[in-house]
């Protein structure tokens, strides 16, 4: 199994991102680093979800978000190695529809958020034959 | 001069980890069959099963997006660079 090295600041990042949002889905990029060997994400870019017709069970990053937080990333001499997002009182389980969208090699880290309070967070990986997600361990990582 | 296609990082696994391709083709439709043939395992990242280009590839020609201009038909010269770039997307 793949990991993924997140340091608590940013897995609370990530979990706070969830709760301002709720009911509503967030969405942002993780920045970090991939050696090939180890992935470790170093920093967020909270970006805002595009899908204004239906925030509480979609989100959408647009082409312009991504070049965006790209620059972000490039700019602190790091790489976009994910995305996460939120499940609004829902399992922090991918969806059919977000393996449908998904992209091979990115983290996709997603948080359940019951109630307005953050839970479990998960990350996952697509199969190469995009027939399913692989789960992605989530280690803690030093502060960086 | 060729045509310099630019590769998004979760796709250069499947071009031997390069960041860009070079290759010859009239217009856009045939610069990425022609890159799918060559290699093939990039083919079901940007193509649906029925071969429409996937909603979340996004191409652009010299930074335009080709919704804009002649989608895969866009005519191509020498130099010019493709670039495909993400969207993310997904939900409950």
């Amino acid at each position: 199994m793949q990991t993924l090295l997140l340091a608590e600041i940013h897995a609370r990042g990530i979990r706070a991102h969830g709760a301002e949002t709720y009911p509503h889905e967030c969405c942002g990029a993780l920045l970090g680093s991939d050696d090939g060997g180890s992935r470790e994400v170093r920093g967020l870019h909270k970006l805002v979800n595009r899908r204004a017709d239906s925030p509480h069970n979609r989100f959408a990053v647009t082409a312009d978000d991504v070049r965006e937080a790209e620059r972000a990333a490039q700019a602190a001499g790091l790489e976009v190695v994910g995305w996460y997002h939120s499940h609004p009182d829902h399992p922090a389980l991918p969806s059919e529809f977000d393996r449908e969208q998904a992209w091979p090699w990115y983290s996709y880290v997603i948080v359940s958020v019951i109630n307005g309070e953050a839970q479990i967070m998960a990350s996952w990986r697509l199969a190469d034959d995009r027939m399913r997600f692989e789960p992605e361990k989530i280690a803690a990582a030093a502060a960086s | 001069m060729p045509i310099n296609v630019l590769i998004p990082t979760p796709l250069r696994p499947f071009v031997g980890k390069r960041n860009s391709v070079e290759l010859t083709a009239p217009t856009v439709g045939e610069a990425l069959r022609t890159l799918t043939e060559q290699f093939s395992d990039l083919r079901k990242h940007l193509y649906t099963d029925d071969g429409r280009i996937r909603s979340f590839v996004n191409v652009y020609v010299n930074d335009e997006d080709i919704r804009y201009l002649e989608k895969e038909s866009t005519p191509l010269k020498d130099g010019d660079t493709i670039s495909i770039v993400p969207s993310i997307a997904g939900g409950r």
